[in-house]
Parts: C-alpha cells; structure tokens; sequence
C-alpha cells in the first residue's frame, strides 16, 4: 500500500512541477494568450464558463455511452453468431477488420451527410470506432475454448444452446473486457472526432469537439485548452469505467492475467 | 507362466451376456492434416470389457489412448468397426458414463460446488435434488467446506478431487478416465488410486483407464492392455495377478514387483514396435 501512495504523491508532484515550469516559461518569454494560455488562465476560464464547458462535456458523454454500449451489444451478438456458425464467421470476420482500418475522420463527414448533425450521427460514429476490438476479441474468446470441456458439455448431451451461453459465453467474458476497455479508450476519441464534423445542434449547445473547432475559429484559446482538458478528463473516466466493471464481474474467479498486456 | 485368473468379486457375479463395454475391430483415422498425420491412428482394436473390471490402456505417446477413449464415450465415431457400450452405442448410453479427463478442466467462473452440479444442471434436474446431490459427493470426496470456493483457490489435488465428484454426482456405470492423475505428485495420486478403488468396490463401477505409469496400471487393474503405436494396436493384454481387494501395502510386496516388471517388459516390447514411420507394423 505504501509504495502505491508513494508513487501517487510523485505523479502529483511532475504534474505540479509542469504547471510551474508551464506558467514560468508562458510568463517570463511573454507568450500571447491566444498562442499559449498559462495554466492560471486557463484555470480561470475553466470557472467562468464551468456551465457551457459542462454542459458541452455532457452531451460527448451521452454520445460515447451510447456508442459504446450499442457496440457492446451489437459485438456480442455478432460474435456470438460467429461462434456458432464457422462458415459465417470465414466469410464475414474479414469485414470486421475494415471497420477498424476504414479511417473515421474520412467517413464522418459521409455519416453527417447520410444521418444528420446530432447526437445520433456523433453515438453511430462512435459505434464503429468501438465495435471492431469488441468483436475481435469477443470472437476469440468464444472459439478458444479447450476441447475437453465442449466434450464434458457434449458428454452430458447438452444442446448447442447450452454450450454457448453455458461454456463459451462465460469462457469469453475476460477477452469481452479486453474489448471493452480498448473500446472504452476509443469511444470518447470517436464521438469528439464525430463532433468535430456533425456535432452541430440546433439547440446552439454542441458537444466538445463541436465546442472546440469553434473555440478554435473564434481564437478563444483559453478555452480551448479547457475544453481539450475536459476531453482528456472524459477519456479517462471512461477508461476507468472500462477497468472497473472489467474488475467487478471477473475478479472474483479471474487471476486477471489480462490485466497487464493492453492488446 | 500359469495364469490365474483374479478378478473382483463384483465382476465375477455381475458377469452377463453382454459386455459392459465392447469394441469390434475399431480403427479410426484423421481426416484433417497431412499425409503424414491422415494414417491410421488405431487398427482394428477389439476388446471387451466386462462389468465392475478396471482395464487400464498403457501404451507410447501417441498410440492413440485419448481417441480410444473418445471413442468409446461416442466424442468420435471409429471410421472402421463398432463399439458397444451395454449392448447400445455410445451415444445413447452416455448417460451411463463418465469422462475424467487428464486435468481437473473446471469451470472458473464457477464455484466448486456450482462446478460439481455442472452435469444435473444440463440434465434440468430438480434444485433440491442438485443440492442434495452435490453435498454427498462432496463429502465423498473430502471437500464439504470448499463447496463456494472458487477452482483458482485450490490446489491441483483438490481440483482432481472436484473434478472427480463432478463425474460421479449423476452416478455413472462408467468411469473413462484419461491420465487423470498424471499431473499430480506421488502421494496425491497413490492416495486418489485408493479411493478409486474404494469408490470402484463400493457403486460397482466398470473403469477404462488411461495412463503412462507402470505402477499405477498394476495397482488398479484387473486387465491391463498394452498398446503398440503407428498405427496405434493392441499388442499384449495382460491379466494382472494380485488378489482383491487391493491394499496400499501391496505396492511393497514381491508379488507387485513381478507384475510391474512383466507389465513394464511388454511396454517395452509395444514401444520397440512402435515406428514414428509406421514401417514394420505388426498388420
Ligand atoms: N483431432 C485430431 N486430428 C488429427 N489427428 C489427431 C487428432 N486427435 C489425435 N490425433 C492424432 O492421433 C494420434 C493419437 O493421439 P492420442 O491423443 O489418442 O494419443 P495418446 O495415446 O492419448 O497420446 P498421449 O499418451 O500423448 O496422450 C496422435 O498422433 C495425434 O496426433
Ligand atoms: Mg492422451
């Protein structure tokens, strides 16, 4: 426990000292605001627009949840399908990795044009950057089962049901979190770049990568800094989020090997 | 060499018409792979074995044990022959039998007692009765307090011990057991061979049974039946001349000594016959 608290308070302390060093070099070479803001300025602006930048950060929120919890039940379906029928999944698997290699900032501007601006268009394209390592993973785990136990299940006569929601389902919940956790990194990465092209709303509050192609525009570097801040904060979160149910739903039977290789 | 024919009591009354197990001329190839693996991995194996006898299969690497027995619990169809097991085919009699396989392949996300029940819940059998069932199996096998402990906080011994409850709660006939021990130490594994054997006296089990060591073949059985590779066959059944019940002290006496160093000889013999090339088969 002690080297852990150690190892926290020193983290702190390179945060602190490159805040300094942040504000000392912005201060004394005279950088302009616009270039460069201080970390006390953007601090500042941080409490002066807390209601706008919370509320940009909130509709990015909604997108990336929704994307990452429709590419959680659409990969599980998929993979699931895939376990069961191997034809299917030689003909189909290739397909799930052009999802992952098709690149998004291309196809945002596509989506927006077919859905929409809003947050719909911003969930989808957050889906498909987060669907791919759901099924690729999921997909894995549900085929790697050893022999033995598919024919401890097959000695009892259990049905094709059986196995699958019995045996390979269960067997491929830690590779499901493996998923999830690269997914939850990259859902809040694909809502920001989706907004960057389509999170324009009607309603005049837009989320935070709308907010900062705007504050970009209009020069307002302060709070660009605060809204690129507040990505990185929503990032996190939702990375822990990743982490955290990972461990409430495993950590009881799962020596978690996974825990350490980030795939 | 005067044979006398010993066998367990059980054995001798239970004696019938119909073997408990029975294979005509089995042989069984691969399809998948390359020419090399696409050989015959076992030619024409017949073999009967009666009801309550412990047959044990003892044979090089690779002669073909694990698809034996696969077979016989209807897992793989032969490609040649047939099999019986109580006069049906395997597959309907599966509920007969047991598999016990080389490591204890529990479940992890299970608890033991859940790992244990795994076999009466496919079955849709009662929750009282699981309950019920799982308690006595359990204590059967010494584990009545690590019923909600999970198989990542057992030891390799303890696991073998669930897996073995696990495969007599639904009461098999049967007990395919594939190197079930081989991954344990000395002390554990001459320890769970007694309790077989106590097992095996009590519920009259008929046993097929899978392994590398000598020692252990002896011990437990009352057939022991050597096996050449490439293509995998019988080459030497040998009766195994030790009285019943078995006791741990006879592993010492002179009587053992000799069976051990026939059976080891005819291995000997089986492996000296067994080519990786398969040139020089016996058939
Ligand atoms: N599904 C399979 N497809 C192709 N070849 C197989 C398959 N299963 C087993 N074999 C081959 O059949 C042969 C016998 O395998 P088997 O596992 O029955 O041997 P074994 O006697 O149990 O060996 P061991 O003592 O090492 O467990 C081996 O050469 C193996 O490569
Ligand atoms: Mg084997």
């Amino acid at each position: 426990m002690r080297p852990k608290i150690t190892l926290a308070l020193n983290s702190l302390l390179v945060l602190a000292f490159f805040l300094l060093l942040w504000q000392v070099l912005t201060v004394l070479l005279h950088v302009p605001a616009y270039i460069l803001p201080g970390p006390i300025a953007v601090a500042a602006v941080v409490g002066s627009r807390f209601s706008s930048l919370a509320a940009s950060f909130w509709i990015t929120t909604q997108a990336a949840a929704i994307g990452l919890a429709a590419s959680i039940l659409v990969g599980i379906a998929i993979s699931l399908i895939f376990a069961q029928w191997r034809w299917l999944r030689r003909l189909l698997y290739p397909y799930t990795i052009l999802l992952q290699t098709v690149p998004i900032v291309a196809i945002a501007p596509l989506i927006l044009m077919w859905m929409g601006s809003g947050i719909g268009s911003v969930a989808f394209i957050a889906f498909i950057v987060c669907l791919a390592p759901i099924i690729a993973n999921t997909t894995q785990g549900l085929i790697s089962v050893e022999e033995n136990l598919v024919h401890l299940f097959h000695m009892h006569n259990a049905t094709p049901a059986q196995v699958l929601f019995k045996l390979r389902l269960p067997h491929a919940m830690p590779s499901l979190f493996v998923g999830i956790r690269i997914s939850s990194g990259i859902a809040v990465i694909g809502a920001i770049v989706g907004e960057l092209f389509a999170g324009s709303s009607r309603v005049g509050q837009g989320g935070l990568g709308y907010s900062i192609t705007y504050a970009n525009a209009q020069l307002e570097t302060n709070y660009l800094f605060a809204l690129v801040l507040a990505a990185t904060v929503l990032g996190f979160l939702f990375f822990f989020l990743g982490i955290f149910l990972e461990w409430y739903f495993l950590h009881q039977w799962h020596e978690s090997r996974r825990a350490e290789s980030g795939n | 060499m005067v044979r006398k024919v010993v066998e367990s009591d059980s054995a001798r009354s239970q004696r019938s018409a119909i073997p408990e197990i029975e294979l005509k001329g089995i042989s069984k190839q691969f399809d998948s792979g390359n020419a090399n693996t696409r050989r015959p991995v076992l030619q024409d194996i017949s073999l009967a074995v009666e009801r309550g006898e412990i047959v044990t299969l003892l044979g090089p690497s690779g002669c073909g044990k694990s698809t034996l027995l696969r077979i016989v619990a209807g897992l793989l169809a032969p490609s040649a022959g047939e099999v019986f097991v109580n006069g049906i085919l395997p597959v309907n009699a599966r509920q007969m039998m047991s598999f016990i396989f080389q490591d204890a392949t529990l479940l992890p996300w299970r608890t033991v007692a859940q790992n244990v029940g795994l076999g009466l819940e496919l079955e849709h059998a009662a929750r009282p009765l699981r309950a019920e069932r799982i308690a006595a199996m359990l204590r059967l096998v010494g584990l009545e307090d690590a019923g909600k402990s999970y198989p990542r906080q057992l030891s390799g011994g303890m696991k073998m011990r669930v897996s073995i409850a696990r495969a007599l709660v639904h009461r098999p006939r049967i007990l395919l057991m594939d190197e079930p021990f081989a991954a344990l130490d000395e002390i554990n594994r001459d320890r769970l061979n007694e309790e077989v054997l106590r097992l095996h006296r009590e519920q009259n089990w008929t046993v097929l049974f899978v392994t590398h060591s000598v020692a252990e073949a002896v011990f437990l059985s009352t057939r022991v039946v050597v096996l050449a590779a490439h293509p995998g066959r019988i080459a030497h059944i040998h009766e195994v001349n030790l009285p019943w019940p078995r006791e741990s002290a006879m592993r010492l006496s002179p009587a053992f000594d000799a069976e051990a160093a026939r059976v080891s000889h005819l291995l000997r013999e089986a492996t000296a016959i067994s080519r990786p090339d398969g040139e020089g088969a016996l058939g």
